[in-house]
């Protein structure tokens, strides 16, 4: 059996390597993916940690609700995230964010 | 070294792969399609776990609708090569550092804290999906209406963002 912290430990490194991209990419989509990146290490830790809190026999499942939550707003944010960026590059003709630097154009 | 314990192995250096490829890719595709490998290495880890459910959820929401969503503003845009411009130099000495930083002190605190974790005596058992919904219809009934309101505005304010302006 798998312990649970090796899969807390894999959550940890897939969010910190979410973050890295968030700080090193320069285009606006990969940016947007890291963040998507982040939200499923997160959920990664949320099912370790329903398995790890057995209840009455078997899993102690909010943990697996929350996840289901977190994937309806990653779907909602994905879908509004990706028309700002539609819109932006758009306006701009560009997909870099050091080319966004003004709110007025 | 038990079977389980190579699967994860397995997966989670796939998944730990795919992540790194989508910092090291320079075109935005290769890095949604390696962003598509970390999420199939996780839904595989979930029914490792036993979360049957989750990790259908995960193919079918994440690797499917998302990922297509991402795929199509990718070509629609005709993204390239990312440009290369002088990074900031508050990412790179702030931000690297900081990063490392923040996933050391994750990693060190769930190390040091995991013997109160308990390990699951539940080895190989599946959550029923059954109780899944029993729960989300009953104790978390109200957190789901509200995702449906939420869905509501993103499909509202998805269409008033892309329509062109008039005029």
């Amino acid at each position: 059996m798998v312990p649970t912290q090796y899969y807390l430990i894999l959550s940890a490194i897939l969010f910190g390597l979410g973050v890295v991209a968030f700080v090193f990419r320069r285009n606006i989509i990969t940016i947007f993916m890291s963040i998507e990146l982040m939200l499923n290490a997160v959920n990664l830790s949320f099912v370790a940690f329903s398995q790890a809190m057995p209840a009455n026999g078997g899993h102690k499942l909010d943990g697996q609700i929350f996840v289901l939550f977190v994937i309806v707003v990653a779907a909602a944010e994905a879908a509004v995230g990706l028309g700002i960026i539609i819109l932006t590059a758009r306006n701009r003709q560009s997909l870099n964010v050091e080319r966004v630097n003004l709110l007025k154009l | 070294m038990s079977a389980p314990l190579v699967i994860f192995f397995v997966l989670a250096a796939l998944a730990v792969i795919g992540a790194v490829s989508l910092i090291l890719q320079r075109h935005p595709i290769h890095s949604a399609l390696s962003l598509i490998v970390v999420m199939v290495a996780l839904a595989g880890l979930y029914l490792l776990m036993g979360a049957e459910f989750v990790a259908a959820v995960q193919i079918i929401v994440y690797g499917g609708a998302i990922m297509v969503l991402f795929v199509f503003v990718i070509m629609l845009l005709n993204a390239g090569e990312e440009e290369r411009t002088d990074f900031s130099k508050l990412a790179k000495f702030g931000g690297l550092p900081l990063a490392l930083g923040l996933t050391g002190l994750l990693a060190a605190t769930m190390t040091r804290h995991g013997a109160s974790v308990r390990n699951p005596d539940t080895a190989g058992s599946l959550a029923p999906t059954g109780q899944i919904s029993t729960l989300l219809f009953t104790t978390f009934v109200y957190p789901f209406e509200l995702t449906s309101f939420l869905i509501l505005v993103a499909i509202i304010g998805a269409l008033v963002l892309a329509q062109r302006e008039k005029g």
